[in-house]
């Protein structure tokens, strides 16, 4: 197996490769050695977006080798949060890092002008981005596809203007349709001067037992392509989830004022995928296709002349840009998504940023000047784009508090109640009940990737779960979710991958673990990701909640102030705070 | 049943080539179908490439099933990117020429042509010059890390894989 961690250094313009063998050994990959090499590199109280902030990439042992296994996690000192910085996307980053040879990938310093690095095998160059400085991410694809080889094997990821103008919530696009998109990590990229990477290999994985590792194969092959333990991520999609959360009362609108929206019909993911969805792709090494691609045609002329744009789209950004922003039309939504895209920005974030700024608009927190006169309204399309532009170009006082996020945003001009930000982070499209608010509190990156508070709300509303099993839940996610994240695995599959599949999976490579190590392991994980936390200076207990969430209606009904103190209670005990 | 839930094919996987499924009952039979077996050539088809997700499950397979590694290098079957994931995958595989070009190319008899026309590699033979790679105008020969030729061997492991029905067996006709 590999053991590699390539070290690259901006500051001299050098890297050089270590085996860390001890590091894999205990932690096992991922985001296991992600976040010990982030308490090792990042000095304590760091300004993120400072030289001295590193950043970090790693894969784990399964990843190339099994289906899903797609994903590769970075770490860093997210700038919108000031703690820990943590987000994961699929696309060809896996298997080309897994190819390159480098199982793990720290960058340190920073250059002193536009760069991108070119990583093949061992063979790893800092070259002049100058020209491509300023460029959209998805055009920046374009170009580099030319320059460099590995078609076909290589992966680019790259920021656009959102990371070079250090939008706290800029992101990496990965492959053009995925994204290191949460906590800002295209911003870190951006205060390096570093606007792409483009990473392949030629090396193959050799496994101890090849016959052993085809029946392992074979099984879970046939269980993520045969059950329906993945039939919704590949049918209609993440989106699917537009139409159920509405009908739950789960689907935040207007800015979390309401929990079902009118339009929710008009831009399902049934409605996206019968009119505009024109093909799935995938991830490398996973047979779903979870990719959604819209087709936005619109004319530009009388004579039948139009432009195609294709989109990729999931259930949060439908959210986002959508529901929570008013906006009814599938195009709008696309249209939206796409200058997100350009931008290199998160969509989320983007949309809870432009979501607050509307309502601060209309109950006068801020003023029609402050919005250089931009009409920011529900459901007016024009205007959040041009609104975007603003916030990327940082064109005035107040753009620029949009671009460092919404808990920023409403420190400087107040309506804090109504900044619906967890943790610093934007909020996900969830208004399902205390599960949700009290799991993205917590949630080791106040993502609701980390313990899916929203399906443990789901569950509640049917079978009226107490507190404390909710609590459970929760623990239990986050932990078992640090193993998986360690492989790393798409969270999609997470359902094939049984603790039994993950053990068999890993002894067919030649990594025995028991039930028992894998447990202590994933508490291992947390552990240390909350002593990074708490070295940054996050508390959990003091952790601000938008009152917000205690007006509207959700899932579970209105969700009580006490109800979330007396899980965080639980919870620090359980924890054993 | 459980046929019933077995993608289309990967029963290939483990008889790779036996296209014979069913229980016979007598010797003749069995007599009459192994003539059957070595006259009719099956070969891989790209039958729907435009419904390719670019997933690579199908090079995996073959590297897998044929190697014994992880590996997109040792695959015999090759799916391109053309302009990125925005642009249409392209997948290449061997065409099984009735007179192929790869096996005049050989200079060692590495690559040897049998009389029902199919193509066999003996490895031990290659030199990795590479003539056989450059006779291909279809790319559908490539040379692997130690510089020796991988030629698909029309075995069906990718079929089985592919998760879009992109791929086919056929039998060829005389």
């Amino acid at each position: 197996m590999l053991r590699r961690v390539l070290y690259i250094d901006l500051n001299k313009g050098e890297s050089f490769v270590e085996d860390r063998y001890d590091l894999f050994e205990e932690w096992l990959g991922g985001t296991g050695v992600a976040t010990q090499l982030l308490l090792e590199e990042c000095p304590a109280g760091i300004e993120p977006l400072s030289p001295e902030a590193p950043i970090i990439f790693s894969i784990g042992p399964l990843n190339a080798l099994f289906p899903a296994m797609t994903k590769t996690v970075a770490t860093f000192k997210s700038p919108l949060s000031g703690e820990l910085g943590e987000s994961y996307a699929g696309g060809r980053l896996a298997m080309a890092m897994r190819f390159a040879g480098h199982e793990s990938i720290v960058i340190r310093g920073a250059a002193d002008r536009p760069v991108y690095i070119s990583i093949r095998d061992d063979d790893v160059q800092i070259k002049d981005a100058r020209s491509i400085w300023g460029i959209p991410a998805t055009v920046v694809g374009y170009i580099l596809r030319d320059v460099e080889t590995g078609v076909g094997r290589r992966s680019i990821i790259r920021i656009g203007p959102g990371g070079e103008m250090l939008v706290k919530y800029a992101g990496v696009v990965v492959d053009t349709y995925r994204h290191f998109g949460r906590l800002g990590l295209g911003a870190a990229f951006g205060s390096k001067k570093l606007k792409a990477i483009v990473i392949s290999g030629t090396e193959d994985v050799e496994v101890p037992d090849p016959r052993r590792y085809r029946e392992i194969y074979k099984g879970l092959y046939k269980t993520v392509v045969q059950t329906d333990a993945m039939e919704k991520y590949h049918d209609i999609g993440t989106p699917i989830n537009i139409n159920v959360l509405n009908q739950l009362k789960g689907l935040p609108t207007r800015n979390f004022q309401e929990s079902s929206f009118e339009g929710a019909e008009k831009i399902s993911g049934e409605v996206l995928a019968d009119d505009y969805l024109f093909r799935r792709v995938s991830c490398a090494h996973c047979p779903i296709g979870c990719i959604h691609i819209g087709m936005l045609k619109t004319s530009f002329s009388r004579e039948h002349e139009y432009e195609i744009r294709k989109i990729s789209y999931d259930f949060e950004l439908i959210y986002a840009l959508g529901s929570n922003l008013g906006v009814s039309s599938p195009e709008g939504v696309l249209e939206l998504i796409e200058a997100c895209e350009r931008q290199g920005i998160d969509a989320i974030s983007t949309g809870v940023v432009l979501a607050w700024a509307t309502e601060a608009l209309e109950r006068g927190i801020i003023t029609p000047e402050d919005a250089l006169g931009v009409k920011l309204q529900w459901n007016d399309v024009n205007e959040y784009l041009k609104a975007i532009d603003n916030i990327v170009k940082k064109q005035n006082e107040f753009y620029s508090a949009l671009a460092e996020g919404v808990e920023a945003a409403s420190e400087k001009y107040g309506g804090g109640d109504f900044a619906m930000a967890l943790g610093k982070n934007e909020v996900p499209g969830y208004h399902t009940g205390p599960a949700s608010i009290f799991g993205l509190t917590v949630g080791v990156r106040h993502s609701h990737l980390d313990n899916a508070g929203y399906s443990i709300d789901q569950k509640a509303a049917k079978k009226n779960l107490s507190p404390e099993e909710m609590v459970d839940a929760i623990i239990k996610e986050d932990d078992s979710r640090g193993v998986y994240n360690s492989l790393v695995g798409c969270l999609f599959a997470r359902g094939v991958y049984s603790t039994e599949k993950i053990i068999e999976a890993l002894a067919s490579v030649g990594i025995e673990r028991t039930e028992e190590e894998l447990e202590v392991l994933g508490r291992k994980i947390f552990d240390e990701k909350y002593r990074f936390k708490r070295r940054e200076g996050f508390d959990p207990e003091r952790a601000r909640i938008p009152h917000r969430f205690y007006e509207t209606i959700s899932t579970m009904g209105m969700v009580d102030p006490e109800t979330i103190e007396t899980m965080m209670k639980i919870y620090r005990r359980r924890r054993g705070w | 049943m459980e046929s019933s839930e077995t993608p289309e094919g990967l029963d290939a996987v483990t008889a790779p080539m036996n296209p014979v499924k069913d229980v016979v009952e007598d010797e003749s039979k069995i007599a009459e179908q192994k003539k059957a077996k070595r006259k009719k050539m099956r070969r891989l088809k790209v039958a729907h490439p435009e419904r390719c997700i670019g997933c690579l499950s199908c090079m995996f397979a073959c590297s897998r099933i044929n190697t014994g590694r992880a590996s997109l290098a040792r695959s015999a079957i090759k799916v391109k990117t053309q302009g990125g994931l925005e642009g249409d995958f392209a997948v290449v595989v061997c065409h099984a020429c009735k007179d192929p070009p790869c096996v005049a190319a050989c200079p060692t008899g590495a690559l040897e042509q049998r009389e029902d026309g199919r193509v066999v590699f003996h490895r031990d033979l290659c030199q990795g010059c590479g003539a056989c790679a450059d006779a291909c105008l279809i790319r559908a020969i490539s040379l692997d890390a130690e510089g020796k030729a991988i030629k698909c061997k029309h075995c069906g492991a990718c079929v089985a894989f592919c998760p879009h029905g992109v791929l086919e067996m056929e039998e060829v006709e005389d």
